[in-house]
């Protein structure tokens, strides 16, 4: 097996930041916005880096697919022990519309590219929560996919995988290559220290553009509208428990 | 929470505390005339939402994580930006309302109580990090910013603010009270790392202590303003803004522990690892009966007698050569036992002790209440004072597992209490007082990180002494005349 891995990883607005909607609904406020790591693709390349550090695999390459900035999550993930980077140019309308059908057409075009052993990725984005690009990926691919992981081990030709599922944890043993896709519990990701910072920016980053890997970015998708979430109303006190059960009955809650 | 948890309604000293509140409230019920007019221009400057009258929202904002009873404000108002506090205060002043600064609430010595009513002004929606300077290690920060918070938001930079008291408190509240840590004895504590602060004084104007915008690594220009409203517990203005120092996160950590068959052989390894010269990043000393409290509360084994935790910062190669060095002075000390790990997980299970400690202080006794003593003495005097406290602890049959940050000479008796037995509180009032006493015989502070608040006031002035209270009532005098800044703090009302 190669031993190389790759993981993706998407340029998104900080968990921290209050997010705003555009006056004209057309979308969030992005501008002199803080953007960083998909914090989920955090937790995959902290994978994929832990996995080289025990001599598991031999490479970790970062993908991000964006306009020049997505360099910046690259260098973050180079920065956390990735080895090199493919950058993958998508701007303008393209960008606006990206979304997990053509991502998963550039992975799974880079994995046979790059010849790639394992493909970890985010369970989902916490901008478009779609959950999606490690299933299409594989589905392309027809790789097995070990998605939901909390817990990842490779164990020569094959990598048994626990799942976080609705009833508990699910163990399953697939082969490589194969596609991951973290969650939460997977890890806690190392924060990049200065000196390995100074490291990545030594570190190459390829650039290529999909239609070098003969793709059309199309989207099939077209956003309509943006809202905010409705107001929370205030709150109704009452006097008396007689009185809290009449209101619950009145708006039917009851 | 490395320290205290919150204890709402328990009090030391019941009588005391009790009494004060309610009689401050008389004086507030007096003035509620007054507030009634000012309500409608709190309103204008920082919207309705911004104006809080309700009693769960002022009993919040009148109470932090200490013993003191809660006293609340007469309103709450959530300004936005500086331009809105100034303002604020503006009418404070015309009106002679007092003025309590609230960052979040987490402080150990009662510094948000209304002690005379008046306007809390909680700073928590100026949560902005404003300019930050990651080639000149610099960061500017709005009072909401949390320690917390503005670490995750420098995890991309490789930079962190290592000051770290256990709460997850507001840097400028942490300004405030002069916070410091575990890390202070690599790190230092919040004095070294404020290079400047913008305050707004009871008047309303606006201050820069080291000038606006400004942030050398270094200065001789002037006072130090700066490091005068450090510590100053919100007793001479409002932070509005700190501009902290930061540092490059460590490369890689390791952690250890190691058992000493005595205090004095623990504290002497503690000289001897600085002495040597290692750059130990934490060191924390556990007594026996914390040991013990730690063993049954979290399942483990460790020795049950004087423990040190380490912890060491820097590049692959240094670890190596520190933690041997620190080895070596430990076995010298007559330690037993040194383990030592380097990855998360494992360093996490060898400092599980350290961690629970408050926790594990509580266990001991179901249902009782806990109270943190905080004196620091020099370092010769440690194991003295610490045989002393542990004699005076056992005479007079009060429970008190102690956990020191021994690289400062600073440690804290975790007084476990039962808040219904006044007897109890009062042996407990009394060796506190006791303990403070003797860290002054000693050359020391009677509050090392917590602060004077409303407490220690009366030992402040032994600590001190009269000239040096005088100076500081003199400083207060010049700064807040009509005495409106958080009343009731850091000094005793003069006599009149």
């Amino acid at each position: 097996m190669s031993g190389r891995v790759l993981v993706g990883v998407k340029r998104v607005i900080d968990y921290a930041v209050k997010i705003r909607v555009k006056p004209d609904n057309s979308g969030v406020v992005t501008d002199g916005v803080k953007h960083s790591m998909n914090p989920f693709c955090e937790i995959a390349v902290e994978e994929a880096v832990k996995m080289k550090e025990k001599k598991l695999i031999k490479e970790v390459v970062a993908v991000s697919c964006g306009p020049q900035q997505a360099q910046e999550t690259i260098r973050t993930a180079l920065a956390m022990g990735a080895d090199r980077g493919i950058h993958v140019e998508v701007t303008g309308k393209d960008y606006d519309m990206l979304g997990p059908l053509q991502v998963s057409k550039i992975m799974a075009a880079l994995a046979k590219k790059e010849d790639a052993q394992l493909i970890i990725l985010g369970k989902q984005a916490i901008d478009g929560d779609c959950n999606q690009t490690g299933q299409m990926t594989a589905a392309l691919l027809d790789w097995p996919q070990g998605t939901f992981a909390s817990e990842v081990s490779l164990e020569g030709d094959t990598v048994k995988v626990v799942r976080e599922i609705d009833g508990g944890l699910e163990t399953i043993k697939i082969n490589t290559p194969a596609v991951l896709t973290a969650d939460l519990r997977l890890n806690t990701p190392r924060y990049a220290t200065l000196p390995n910072i100074m490291k990545a920016k030594k570190k190459k980053i390829a650039k290529v553009k999909p239609a070098d890997l003969g793709l059309d970015m199309t989207s099939r998708l077209e956003v309509l509208r943006v809202d905010e979430p409705p107001q929370r109303l205030a709150g109704v006190k009452v006097e008396t428990v007689d009185d809290l059960v009449a209101k619950l009955k009145e708006t039917g809650r009851l | 929470r490395n320290l205290q948890e919150s204890n709402r309604g328990g009090s030391l000293s019941p009588d005391g505390q009790m009494n004060r509140c309610h009689v401050y409230r008389m004086n507030s019920i007096y003035k509620s005339g007054v507030l009634d007019g000012v309500l409608s221009a709190f309103r204008s400057i920082c919207g309705e939402d911004g104006v809080s009258l309700g009693e769960a929202v002022r009993e919040q904002h009148g109470k932090d994580e200490s013993v003191h009873r809660c006293c609340p404000p007469d309103v709450v108002l959530f300004p936005r930006c500086v331009e809105e506090v100034s303002a604020l205060a503006k009418i404070c002043s015309r009106h002679r309302l007092p003025i309590i600064p609230f960052g979040t609430g987490t402080g150990l010595e009662g510094g948000v109580s209304a002690v005379k009513g008046g306007v809390c002004f909680s700073l928590r929606n100026m949560d902005q990090v404003l300019d930050l300077h990651q080639e000149d290690f610099d960061v500017t920060v709005e009072p909401g910013v949390t320690r917390k918070a503005l670490n995750a938001y420098l995890r991309g930079t490789g930079l962190w603010f290592p000051v770290d008291p256990g709460a997850d408190a507001s840097l400028c509240g942490m300004a405030a009270t002069s916070a410091s840590g575990t890390n202070a004895v690599r790190y230092g504590t919040m004095r070294e790392n404020v290079l400047n602060l913008e305050v707004v004084l009871a008047d309303g104007s606006v201050v820069h202590t080291a000038g606006m915008g400004r942030r050398p690594r270094k200065t001789a220009a002037g006072y130090n303003l700066t490091n005068l409203f450090v510590g100053s517990e919100g007793t001479l203005g409002i932070i509005t803004k700190t501009t902290l120092r930061l540092y490059g996160i460590p490369e890689a950590t390791v952690s250890a522990v190691c058992s000493f068959p005595s205090v004095q052989a623990a504290v002497d390894s503690t000289v001897q690892i600085l002495q040597a010269g290692v750059p130990v990043a934490r060191i924390e000393f556990l007594d026996d009966v914390m040991m013990d409290a730690c063993n049954r509360f979290s399942s483990l084994s460790y020795a049950v007698t004087p423990t040190l935790f380490l912890e060491f910062h820097g590049s692959e190669g240094s670890l190596e050569e520190q933690v041997n060095t620190a080895e070596d002075i430990t076995q010298s000390n007559s330690g037993s036992g040194f383990q030592w790990a380097k990855d998360a997980e494992t360093r996490e299970r060898l400092w599980k002790a350290r961690h629970d400690a408050w926790y594990a202080s509580l266990a001991l006794r179901p249902g009782c209440k806990a109270y943190a003593t905080d004196v620091c003495v020099p370092l010769s005097h440690l194991p003295q004072i610490l045989v002393e406290t542990k004699e005076d602890l056992i005479e007079n049959r009060l429970t008190g597992p102690i956990v020191g940050h021994v690289g400062d000479g600073n440690f804290h008796c975790l007084m476990v209490v039962d808040p219904g037995d006044p007897e109890e509180l009062h042996r407990v009032h009394l060796f506190v007082e006791r303990l403070a006493r003797r860290a002054l015989a000693m050359d020391g502070t009677c509050t090392g990180e917590h602060g004077v608040g409303l407490g220690k006031r009366a030992l402040l002035c032994e600590e001190m002494g009269p000239v040096a209270v005088q100076l500081m009532q003199r400083l207060k005098d010049a700064f807040d005349p009509r005495n409106l800044m958080n009343p009731g703090k850091i000094l005793l009302p003069r006599e009149l």
